[in-house]
């Protein structure tokens, strides 16, 4: 059969959501908590290129560009403050992160 | 089948068993290297999807860099392993019933939404312009209409530079360089000391032997 | 206006008294630095209330026989948009003979006061607050608008608090100084209702210019009420009245007021200031003439007064207080002439009765000072072997008082009694059978307490609870005899007796039915006939004398007499045997017909209540509570649960936004098609 949008939309919405539960799986290691995140960025990535080819866009590639950009960027700090967390607290485990809580 | 849904599916597999392995693993550079694994996918399936500069890009800048920055970052961090696995398969039923509703939602958000356009197939590339290059394409809209955001990600590139700096800086011991603020905060409390005293002081009288002894010196 | 008046003349009248008030208040006081001693602050007083009686009598002469008349402003010193704010002076008959009675009943209390303040530390400050009195209801009664009488009403309720209250440190003068205060302020807040409606009205306070527009005004009803607007100020007027002039129900002042010293209560509380309500009636009489609604209830709470307070003065025992519901009852007479448009009669009452009953209460005074500072009845008796000027002054003045023929208290009497017996209102019938019940009572009461201070046996070295008053003397023991007071004090006695006698026998033609009050008293004698019917009836004093062995007055006067000689020198065990007899009776007259208990406990308590109910519950429970504290404590309360959120765990931040974004898209595609 041909390959369809609804092919690549599908692979995005499972990729996402298995990011999602990587969230709430890893209490204890806040490292694949980021990157977790980095596949949620990936899923939504592949969701724009997707697009883009199939309505014949270029601005959805575009886009991707930019948030490539971002992620770059947010991972980069995210890191920085990991390494900042562990020089204070020698854990990762993000159970024990509850230091703002109200 | 053809063989470019073939390659679909199978790219498609490795990436989300990888995706799987990231966040499952107990290993945490075993989760990176899962990682890179997932995102050359993806950039093998963006190839697919004939958006090859940023299928190449995803393997220069996230492989390359992103994911090498991961890497020191474990490998720098001192992580026991044990304690990080403990308590994991206590929430994977309620994380498995939130995956599965996010799944439904996203499909059924894309598929009714966009059904209509599965008549629409792989023809022609994009805006008309056929056999111009993906690179050559996105290049004639960034730096025409989107002149401006590019300079708005450079911008941002360079605070995430400025930002990780200055969160993971270390003071050079002997720096000498003062706090503004605890510089004003001084009091005159802290840096003087008032001591009453008689004016005058009865001197004190120096043996005859050391009075010699400081002549002769 | 006439030439014969001059405006500095009657500005001397007031100003006189205050001048020497000023004198002797501030350099005789610690005030000013105890400069003047005793003499010369009665001095400087004594003279300038003196000088105000002179010109007082200057200006009468000229008034009643040269029909001179001023009417001027002497001063403005405001006008607020629209309404003239003046001082000034309205000189006529009414005016000319109150500035007789108040200076000459003044001059004569200040002379008496010499002797009786003679030992009271406050001497000085006494004779000023006398003196300030004259000044304030000498504005009062010469005044020409509305505005300065009020000035004058609350300048002498004033001087009454601050007299009452002169020795400030007996409870219980304290307490009776702050009642007359604040039940007088009852009634001025009637007054000034009354005030305000005729400056809205009317656009001025001038009574020239009020009465100018009276027919105007008798047209006019209340804005959003059907009642006339006249009978609303009207009635609005005398509950000012009524305060000032102790009617029913706001009569409960007076007799507390005899915590004063005696020359006060003869002043202030008989001849001058309670009637300044009756003054402030007949000078309103045009205005008065236009709402039978408002007469009638004159005449009913006059006829209360007149005799409810008749049967509390039978069963007292302070010869004060005797005195004091006889006035209160007489009071109750001159309102019942007011009612029955009889004003000319009601202020010849007010004349007549100014005097014997100053007369009345310094003589009670000096057998006060007599039997060394008691002040029950009980302990008195036979006392007219030691003190005979005082004796004979008070059988005159007693006998002015129950009305008998020829003294001035007759005339006066008779003709209300005569005038409300011709009036038409419907309040008539009762007012008449008051009028005329009061007779006995006033008589009875009256001769029970001569009786039983002048007559009968000695009995003032049985008082089981001697005591020597403020200032003692140094007169020790109940064996020492009672003596006649000193001259300053029997001299105004004798001078208050003459006018007793005889005023009413020379004035009552001119004042009556002469032009004397002509332009002053303003009466509708179509509706209101009651003067035209007496002035048949009455063709001269003598005859009038004689007419009245044939009234019933005359017959209950002398039965009055009889029973309280029978009872109190024949028989003294009767009164016993009435009492146990009559013992609820008694039950309510000694407890004044529970008013004082229905103001302390009802109103007073009620007021403080509701004070405390606005503090506790308004202040502190709903403003404080309900909208200042509430509010910061429902923030709290508020910050309380939305903290919980903060839990501080990203994957549950992580979780909220994931479940809104489920949300979210369950609504944009589900529910929002």
């Amino acid at each position: 059969m041909n390959l369809t949008i609804g092919h690549f939309l599908g692979l995005g919405a499972i990729l996402f959501a298995l990011s999602v539960v990587g969230v709430f799986l890893n209490r204890k290691n806040l490292i694949v908590l980021l990157m977790a995140i980095e596949l949620m960025l990936l899923a939504v990535n592949m969701n724009f290129v997707a697009f883009s080819h199939y309505l014949g866009d270029m601005h959805g590639q575009v886009f991707v560009f930019f948030i490539l950009t971002v992620a770059a960027a947010e991972s980069a700090i995210g890191l920085a403050i990991l390494v900042l967390l562990f020089r204070n607290k020698s854990s990762i485990n993000v159970d024990e992160l509850n230091e703002l809580k109200g | 089948m053809d063989y470019q849904t073939g390659f679909f599916y199978f790219f498609s597999a490795v990436l989300l068993f990888s995706a799987l392995r990231v966040v499952t693993s107990r290993n945490p550079v075993h989760a990176v290297l899962y990682l890179m694994l997932a995102f050359s996918q993806a950039a093998a399936i963006w190839l697919i999807l004939k958006a090859e500069f940023l299928g190449l890009t995803l393997v220069l800048v996230y492989l390359g860099a992103v994911m090498v920055l991961f890497l020191f970052v474990v490998m720098m961090l001192d992580i026991r392993l044990e304690a990080v696995r403990k308590g994991f398969w206590r929430h994977v039923p309620l994380a498995l019933v939130l995956g599965g509703l996010v799944v439904a939602e996203l499909l059924a958000v894309l598929w009714t939404g966009f059904s209509n356009i599965q008549a629409h197939a792989v023809t022609s590339t994009s805006s008309g312009l056929v056999g111009k290059s993906n690179t050559h394409e996105l290049g004639l809209l960034l730096y025409t209409q989107y002149l401006y955001p590019i300079q708005a990600a450079a911008v941002i590139l360079l605070i995430a530079m400025i930002a990780a700096i200055a969160l993971t800086l270390r003071h050079r011991k002997d720096s000498k360089a003062i706090s503004p603020s605890q510089q004003v905060h001084v009091n005159a409390r802290d840096r003087l000391l008032v001591v009453r005293m008689a004016p005058t002081q009865q001197a004190v009288d120096v043996a005859p032997g050391a009075a010699a002894e400081g002549a002769k010196a | 206006m006439s030439s014969t008046l001059s405006s500095g003349t009657l500005l001397a009248v007031p100003l006189a008294p205050l001048v020497g008030s000023l004198l002797a208040g501030i350099l005789g006081t610690k005030f000013g630095g105890n400069w003047i001693g005793r003499r010369l602050s009665h001095t400087f007083t004594i003279l300038g209330v003196a000088i105000a009686f002179l010109l007082s009598a200057l200006t009468l002469k000229s008034v009643a026989l040269d029909g001179a008349r001023f009417n001027a402003t002497i001063y403005e010193w405001m006008v607020a948009g629209g309404l003239r704010m003046e001082v000034g002076f309205m000189v006529d008959g009414l005016t000319a003979m109150m500035m007789c009675v108040v200076t000459f009943v003044s001059l004569m209390v200040h002379i008496y006061t010499i002797g009786y303040m003679e030992e009271d530390e406050g001497y000085n400050r006494f004779f000023a607050y006398i003196s300030l009195f004259t000044f304030s209801m000498l504005m009062l009664v010469m005044s020409n608008n509305l505005l300065q009488l009020f000035f004058g009403w609350e300048a002498v309720g004033l001087v009454s608090y601050l007299l009452i209250g002169f020795w400030f440190n007996k409870p219980t003068a304290i307490f009776a100084n702050m009642k007359a205060f604040l039940v007088n302020r009852v009634g001025d807040f009637g007054f000034i209702l009354g005030i305000g409606l005729i400056a809205a009205f009317a656009g001025t306070l001038n009574y020239t210019e009020i009465f100018g527009k009276a027919s105007e005004l008798a047209s006019l009803q209340l804005p959003g009420s059907s009642w006339m607007l006249v009978t609303v100020i009207c009635i609005c007027l005398f509950i000012g009245a009524m305060g000032k002039s102790a009617q029913f129900p706001l009569h409960v002042w007076l007799p507390d007021s005899m915590e004063g010293p005696t020359p006060i209560s003869a002043l202030i509380h008989a001849a001058t200031m309670v009637t300044a309500g009756i003054f402030m009636v007949a000078r309103m009489s045009p205005l008065f003439e236009l709402s039978d609604v408002a007469l009638n209830f004159i005449l009913v709470i006059g006829a209360i007064t007149a005799l409810f307070m008749g049967f509390l003065g039978i069963i007292q025992n302070d010869i004060k207080r005797v005195v004091a519901y006889s006035t209160l009852s007489q009071l109750g007479y001159m309102t019942v002439a007011l009612g029955a448009s009889a004003y000319s009669v009601a202020v010849f009452h007010l004349m007549t009765h100014a005097f014997f009953k100053a007369l009345l209460f310094l003589a009670a005074g000096s057998v006060i000072m007599g039997v060394h500072h008691n002040q029950d009845i009980r302990w008195m008796g036979g006392l007219r072997k030691y003190m005979p000027i005082t004796w004979i002054t008070s059988l005159l003045g007693s006998l002015a008082l129950i009305g008998t023929p020829l003294f001035s208290g007759f005339y006066s009497k008779d003709s209300i009694i005569e005038a409300v017996h011709f009036s038409q209102l419907p309040a008539a019938g009762f007012a008449y059978f008051a009028v005329l019940a009061g007779v006995f009572i006033t008589a009875f009461y009256s001769f029970r307490m001569y009786f039983l201070v002048f007559h009968g046996k000695e009995r003032y070295g049985d008082n089981p609870e001697a005591h020597h008053g403020h200032d003692d003397h140094g007169h020790h023991g109940a064996d020492q005899k009672p003596h006649e007071s000193p001259w300053v004090v029997t001299v105004p006695l004798v001078l208050l007796a003459i006018p007793s006698v005889l005023i009413g026998f020379l004035t009552i033609m001119p004042m009556l039915f002469g032009d004397f009050l002509k332009d002053a008293i303003t009466v509708n004698t179509s509706a209101h006939s009651s003067m035209v019917e007496l002035a048949k009836l009455v063709h001269g004093p003598v005859a009038l004398a004689i007419h009245a062995l044939a009234t019933p007055a005359f017959w209950l006067a002398i039965s009055g007499v009889v029973v309280a000689w029978y009872m109190y020198l024949v028989n003294p065990s009767v009164p016993a045997a009435c009492l146990s007899a009559l013992k609820p009776l008694h039950t309510l007259l000694v407890n004044k017909y529970y008013l004082d208990w229905f103001n302390e406990n009802v109103l007073a308590k009620g007021a403080r209540g509701l004070g405390v109910g606005f503090w506790k519950v308004g202040d502190q429970g709903l403003i404080e509570g309900a909208v200042v504290n509430a509010s910061w404590k429902l923030i709290g309360l508020f910050s309380r649960f939305t903290k919980l959120i903060q839990t501080g765990f990203l994957y549950h931040y992580a979780l909220v936004m994931l479940a809104g974004l489920f949300l979210f898209l369950t609504y944009f595609v589900w529910l929002a098609k």
